[in-house]
């Protein structure tokens, strides 16, 4: 992360940035979906691009994300480079159909012939006070669906430098941006060039040795945090940001585990079946002889999510993780 | 008297922004399907047009035939087969021009064939070893496509991005009177219309989707009157008359060419076999309605029309069909042969490249099939050709 910080910007600026240059860039760069034109899209993420690009470069289309979706394809096929947005998480499940049936298949169907470099962008997660069907974390269907990459930046540099990659890809990319994390602020500075980060890629955010927290998307920030809390406990944590859930980084993950001997996965999705029991099955099947404690999950509950007023109690928190990190056996070692 | 019976008399001053939008008389399609076949109008068709589709129509009918025999032999695992649907088909393919896309359901096997896909590969699908066994770029004809309707939007796309380039590129659309039932059916048709986009849809009203009779799939007045709902026009074409399917479907591809947009077509015509090799169609329709449709044949149409023309004769009918017999005993020998299969093909195609954990997997099933070979070797026994694992 860069240390000058000109202005701080927010992840929904440099995502607009992203997607200005990429279309700069590269002509068969399309923006469509609900809203995208001339409102510059619910979160603002389009803003200005109608304006600079014109309509038939950033599109609003009629109000059917199959039809959002099924036409990209066919743009696709025709060597455009399509980008689409839905409105939000549980919005785009009308296009699933499209997106494994066809999205995720075609390159694969046609060996290789027919490549599909469609980014589809899907605002998710919750913690901004939604309303039912506004805070979905949607990532475990996509990771189930093979052809799929499914990226998450938690950073807004890496929200620049991931969703670049994601357009530049000639495979389909889900781009889950975490809704409370876009007016999130970092020393960001929009002036300079920015690094295109490469998709597959986990980082480690804030060093540690006692344990591991595995994390991505609106939970990072979350684990840094109690992280930080946890040096009260004498608990030094290391934060690992996955970024990409498929492909899934198991190098940098494992690596982290081995050294530190402990793991605690975390996220907003719902723990059943959710991303956290892939994540420990791989950890435990690379690093069981390091690990002195099983692999931890804190996880949203296993319920439809919540309505605004419960969400503080269904969200992963601080003393949620700190009371898992606190789990991990540690009596063995004295 | 109710609002409905007043309607007309009952003319209230519109709503401050209310604007007539498009004036739905011309779009609305003919009362009864277009046929240029037994009419005037057949005179008026060029020869070596219609000489050009009854040799498509014979050869059609005769893959339709040899497909659904290599199923009973095991060579194809199902057969969608379209006999009795040749003339869409066959006029589909021809109506294009080399340029445009054919978008075709798992049914037209038969349109891909005509638009030049090799016959063999065209059937990789229903064989087995693979999902798409030809190059969609290299005859411009979309993977078949089994999700019903999915194929729509896709058309739809890829004419609007060809208009968005300049291009004179048209997309033809092919889809079966229940996929219109679809949701991706309806979206696909509202963006065509917003986007004017250069796209021609054929719906063929086969009767049935499996066994469920268009009765229960819609109350509409016709499948082509669904165009009106969206400001396109829709036409009604006697689906068993390829010169008419093929003068409406030449017209329909003009007119989006030339920038008028969409058009639906519906075709009425009728699926004479079971819906697959695998369905037993005397569940749920009887023989007389076959009977009645076989009478309406649409090789017997052409070649009636053909032979009191005399534009061919005897020979030239012989000659047509050993073309037609040639192309078979070569599709048979061709698909008696065993395909060449590699298990490491599951992996190369998922991905631009492999993820990590698809090289994994890759690598243990290497292992599992070089263990299996050299099992095989110990025993003596032959490796069959998947078991070298290579
Ligand atoms: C989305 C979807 N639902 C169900 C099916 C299973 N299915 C395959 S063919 C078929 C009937 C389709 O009828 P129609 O659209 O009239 O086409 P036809 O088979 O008569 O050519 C059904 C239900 C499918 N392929 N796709």
């Amino acid at each position: 992360m860069t240390t000058v910080a000109v202005k701080p910007a927010t992840m929904a600026q440099a995502l607009t940035r992203a997607l200005r240059d990429a279309m700069t860039a590269d002509p068969a760069v399309h923006v469509m979906g609900e809203d995208v034109g001339t409102l510059g899209g619910v979160f603002r993420v389009t803003d200005g691009l109608a304006a600079e690009f014109g309509d038939d470069r950033c599109t609003d289309t009629p109000l059917a994300e199959a039809g959002i979706l099924g036409t990209a394809v066919g743009m696709a096929m025709y060597g455009l480079r399509p980008v689409v947005e839905m409105q939000f998480d549980a919005f785009a499940y009308p296009a699933f159909e499209q997106l494994v049936s066809h999205v995720a298949r075609m390159h694969n169907r046609t060996r290789g012939a027919m490549p599909l470099p469609v980014t589809v962008r899907v605002p998710y997660g919750g913690g901004i006070g939604g309303v039912e069907h506004h805070s979905d974390s949607s990532e475990a269907y996509y990771m189930a669906t093979p052809g799929l990459h499914v990226v998450t930046p938690a950073t807004v540099a890496d929200a620049y430098g991931l969703l670049r990659a994601s357009i530049a890809s000639d495979d389909p990319v889900v781009f889950l941006e975490p809704k409370r994390l876009y007016w999130s602020k970092d020393s960001w500075n929009p002036e300079e060039p920015q690094a295109v980060e490469p998709i597959g890629r986990a980082v480690v955010r804030r060093p540690g040795r006692t344990a591991t927290l595995i994390t991505y998307g609106p939970s990072v920030p979350v684990c840094l945090e109690a992280a930080e809390a946890a040096r009260a406990e004498g608990w030094d944590l290391e934060v690992v940001d996955l970024r990409s859930l498929v492909p899934f980084d198991d190098e940098t993950v494992a690596a982290s585990v081995r050294r530190t001997g402990r793991a605690v996965v975390v996220h907003e999705s719902g723990g059943f079946g959710g991303p956290g029991g892939e994540i420990a099955a791989r950890v435990t099947e690379r690093c069981f002889h390091h690990l002195e404690a099983p692999v931890l999950r804190v996880a949203g509950f296993d319920v439809p999510y919540p309505p605004p007023m419960l969400e503080r109690h269904h969200l992963p928190g601080v003393d949620r993780i700190l009371d898992a990190v606190g789990r991990l056996q540690w009596e063995a070692e004295s | 008297m109710t609002v409905m019976e007043q309607r007309g008399a009952y003319r209230p001053t519109p709503p401050p922004a209310w604007q007539p939008r498009t004036d739905p008389v011309p779009l609305l399609p003919d009362e009864r399907p277009y046929r240029v076949l037994g009419t005037e109008a057949a005179a008026e068709a060029d020869p070596a047009l219609l000489r050009r589709l009854y040799a498509e129509l014979v050869r059609g009918r005769r893959y339709n035939v040899q497909a659904t025999a290599l199923t009973k032999q095991g060579r194809l695992a199902v057969y969608p087969s379209s006999t009795g649907q040749e003339a869409c088909e066959v006029a589909a393919a021809l109506a294009l021009q080399e340029r445009d896309w054919l978008f075709p359901s798992y049914r037209d096997t038969l349109a891909a064939v005509a638009r030049g896909v090799d016959p063999v590969q065209a059937l990789t699908l229903l064989r087995g070893d693979w999902h798409t066994g030809y190059d969609p770029y290299e005859h411009r004809v979309a993977p078949l496509s089994t999700p019903l309707a999915t194929q729509l939007p896709h058309a739809v796309g890829l004419a609007h991005a060809a208009h968005l380039k300049g291009d004179d590129v048209v997309a033809l659309a092919l889809v079966g009177d229940g996929g219109t039932s679809e949701g991706d059916f309806h979206e696909a048709l509202n963006f065509a219309a917003v986007w004017q986009a250069p796209v021609v849809f054929l719906v063929q009203n086969n009767g049935f989707a499996i066994s469920v009779p268009l009765a229960k799939q819609t109350a509409a007045p016709s499948l082509a009157h669904k165009a009106v709902g969206y400001g396109m026009p829709g036409r009604l074409v006697d689906g068993n008359d390829a010169v008419a399917v093929h003068q409406v479907l030449a017209e329909a591809l003009a007119h989006a060419r030339t920038g008028g947009g969409p058009t639906l077509i519906e075709a009425v015509t009728y699926r004479i076999d079971a819906h697959t090799n695998a369905d037993d169609a005397t569940r749920y329709r009887g023989d007389s309605e076959v009977e009645a449709w076989r009478e309406h044949d649409p090789i017997a149409l052409l070649e009636g029309e053909l032979t009191a023309r005399g534009i061919v004769d005897e020979d030239g009918i012989r000659a047509v069909r050993e073309e037609a017999e040639a192309m078979a005993a070569d599709l048979r020998e061709r698909m008696n042969q065993d395909p060449v299969l590699d298990p490491m093909d599951l992996f190369a195609h998922v991905y631009a490249e492999p993820t990590p954990q698809l090289r994994e997997q890759r690598d243990q099933l290497r292992a599992e099939l070089d263990a299996e070979a050299q099992a095989d070797a110990d025993t003596g026994a032959a490796a069959g050709p998947e078991g070298a694992g290579r």
